[in-house]
């Protein structure tokens, strides 16, 4: 099932490897499209995006992607249950204002959810806050506390952790650390963890 | 609408012809039959064989059938010119364009303004009240008597998207793609009360004389007053400021209340130079079509739309406050409750309603590679260059 390329983001790879072929996929902060145009490429998806961003818009259209125009939070409320085998939230969660109502719709829209999370308990970070008492900038958390999108700061723990207390299945968890994954002592080592999540 | 842009003239179409088809009989919307009607249309660009490249351009209420091109002799360069051309967004070196004045229009399509042919004078108020789908139904003639079993596109902005939501409602499996730009499913009672306005000045002015002006004077007044509303509607507060600030315009009539203001004396003169071109009775019922229109035939348009194979491209604009986004963002949750393949995109623009006839660069790139893929996807088996 894995298809692997070298210049693929590591974290698309490992959401790539994770969704069906042929399935229907909705890419919530799509961004520029690269994620959607890869899994319509290489697996023949059927795929849809959400992207606020009117330049990043544009760059989707030119890849020949179908996406709307418009913010998350009232996006996604408008489709019918279970209308896709799977929700993406690829690195976007962190931006949304109502996560937790946008979990519950994105659980609900899709069969199943992929929540791809920068780690805010990575090593460096912690490093970071511990000895120089500053608000981290590392690994998958580059921005300076004045510039972030990120609303919400959460690490692989926090997530797992409130999956649990919302009754959420964790069907797989992946770890990166760069490119490669982490097995052991994720919340420590891991700069992004990848969720599939099913009610 | 507004036709002050740059045209580029290097990627023309050059010069074009406006065409006539005639055909016996319309059945209207409301059950009744009328004919003969003739449409006016021209077309750009060259039909392939296979008949796979047609876009049929649907144009806004006072528009006609001369959407791109000059005319002989003349630099009357189209409406929608920077669009369609050579290289453009409805490139001609790809597409075959087709746009005609509508059922009900006075650019030499069968109108109000018509002669009947049973009384050898103008049809004025005899002429049928029309709706938006008896504009579509008419247009679907057309497209049979030149042969196209299945459109390419269909696409238009303002009362030309209330035309390709009518297509979509009525007739999708002869479409492959849509693009509504800057438009509605349904009237909202405010844009029914600015067509009401312009109407009323209409009939208000003294030479309109219910209708039957066509041997006297023609209701100038009252129809450049609706143009005057119209042309407010469409700018912004944002355009307006830029474009006319409160400079004043030097003047020395000895009447009190002359133009002073650089922004009365442009509406005065879209006024002025609008009756020139357009018949008041063509006002009154194309406007009444528009707001009396409803796509989804007071159903939700998701009912209407579901299973169909069409794909979407809607488009708004920012500074609309004639047409806002949320009217085409409840274009975009019919279609996405129908599930139907759709792209919608809210262009940043300070232009108003006006803005689909002037935003060239950024609506050029979304119709230009929607029109790519839709073509790609369902008829391109070579390679088809970029």
């Amino acid at each position: 099932m894995s298809t692997e390329h070298k210049d693929i983001q590591s974290d698309h790879q490992v959401i790539l490897d994770l969704i069906k072929e042929q399935s229907t996929v909705l890419d919530l902060g799509c961004g520029p499209g690269d994620l959607l145009y890869l899994l319509i490429k290489d697996k023949k998806v059927h795929g849809q995006g959400i992207e606020i961003d009117d330049q990043a818009i544009y760059k989707c259209v030119a890849k020949g992607l179908n996406v709307f125009h418009g913010d998350i939070d009232s996006g996604l409320s408008e489709f019918g249950d279970k209308s896709f085998d799977y929700v993406v939230l690829n690195q976007s969660m962190q931006q949304i204002l109502h996560v937790d109502k946008v979990l519950v719709d994105a659980l609900r829209v899709g069969k199943k959810v992929i929540v791809g999370l920068p780690n805010f308990a990575y090593y460096k970070s912690r490093i970071q806050m511990f000895f120089r008492g500053k608000a981290p900038v590392a690994g998958a958390l580059p921005y300076q506390w004045y510039e972030t999108p990120n609303l919400h700061f959460l690490s692989i723990t926090d997530f797992r952790d409130y999956c649990r207390l919302k009754k959420i299945h964790i069907e797989r968890k992946i770890c990166l650390g760069g490119k490669r994954k982490v097995p052991f002592l994720a919340n420590l080592f891991a700069q992004v963890g990848i969720f599939l999540i099913s009610k | 609408m507004d036709k002050e842009k740059k045209t580029n003239q290097s990627n023309s179409v050059g010069i074009v012809k406006t065409k006539n088809f005639t055909f016996d009989s319309l059945k209207l919307e409301n059950g009744e039959k009328f004919g003969p009607v003739t449409l006016a249309y021209e077309t750009y660009g060259v039909l392939n064989p296979e008949k796979t490249n047609a876009i049929l351009i649907v144009h806004a209420l006072t528009g006609d059938a001369h959407a791109a091109g000059v005319h002989e002799g003349k630099d009357n360069f189209g409406w929608w010119d920077n669009f369609i051309g050579p290289g453009k967004a409805f490139d001609t070196d790809k597409y075959f364009i087709i746009c005609s004045n509508v059922f009900g229009g006075c650019k030499g399509s069968t109108g109000p303004s018509s002669i009947n042919p049973k009384t050898g004078k103008a049809y004025a108020l005899d002429f049928p009240l029309i709706s938006i789908n008896d504009i579509v139904n008419a247009q679907k003639h057309l497209i049979d008597h030149l042969g196209i079993e299945k459109l390419l596109s269909v696409v238009g902005g303002s009362m030309g998207g209330h035309q390709v939501l009518s297509w979509l409602a009525n007739y999708s499996k002869r479409l492959r793609s849509a693009i509504p730009i800057a438009t509605t499913i349904k009237h909202s009672p405010q844009q029914i009360a600015f067509n009401e306005v312009g109407r009323q000045s209409i009939m208000a002015d003294a030479n309109w004389k219910s209708g039957n002006y066509y041997e006297g004077s023609a209701p100038s007044k009252g129809l450049a007053v609706a143009r005057m509303i119209g042309h407010i509607t469409y700018m912004s507060d944002k355009s307006m400021a830029e474009k006319f600030g409160r400079t004043k315009k030097r003047m020395s009539e000895p009447f009190k209340f002359t133009a002073d203001f650089e922004v009365e004396g442009y509406l005065r003169y879209r006024g002025d130079n609008f009756v020139k071109r357009f018949d008041a009775n063509s006002y009154l019922y194309i406007t009444k079509a528009m707001d009396n229109f409803d796509a989804s035939f007071g159903k939700p348009l998701q009912e209407i739309l579901r299973g169909i194979k069409t794909k979407v491209l809607i488009i708004s604009f920012k500074s609309d406050w004639l047409y806002p986004a949320y009217q085409s963002k409840e274009i975009v949750k019919a279609c996405k409750l129908a599930g139907v393949e759709t792209t919608y995109c809210e262009i940043d623009s300070t232009y108003g309603h006006d803005a689909f006839l002037l935003e060239v660069q950024e609506e050029s790139h979304l119709i230009r590679h929607f029109l790519k893929k839709v073509f790609y996807t369902y008829e391109v088996t070579g390679e088809y260059g970029a």
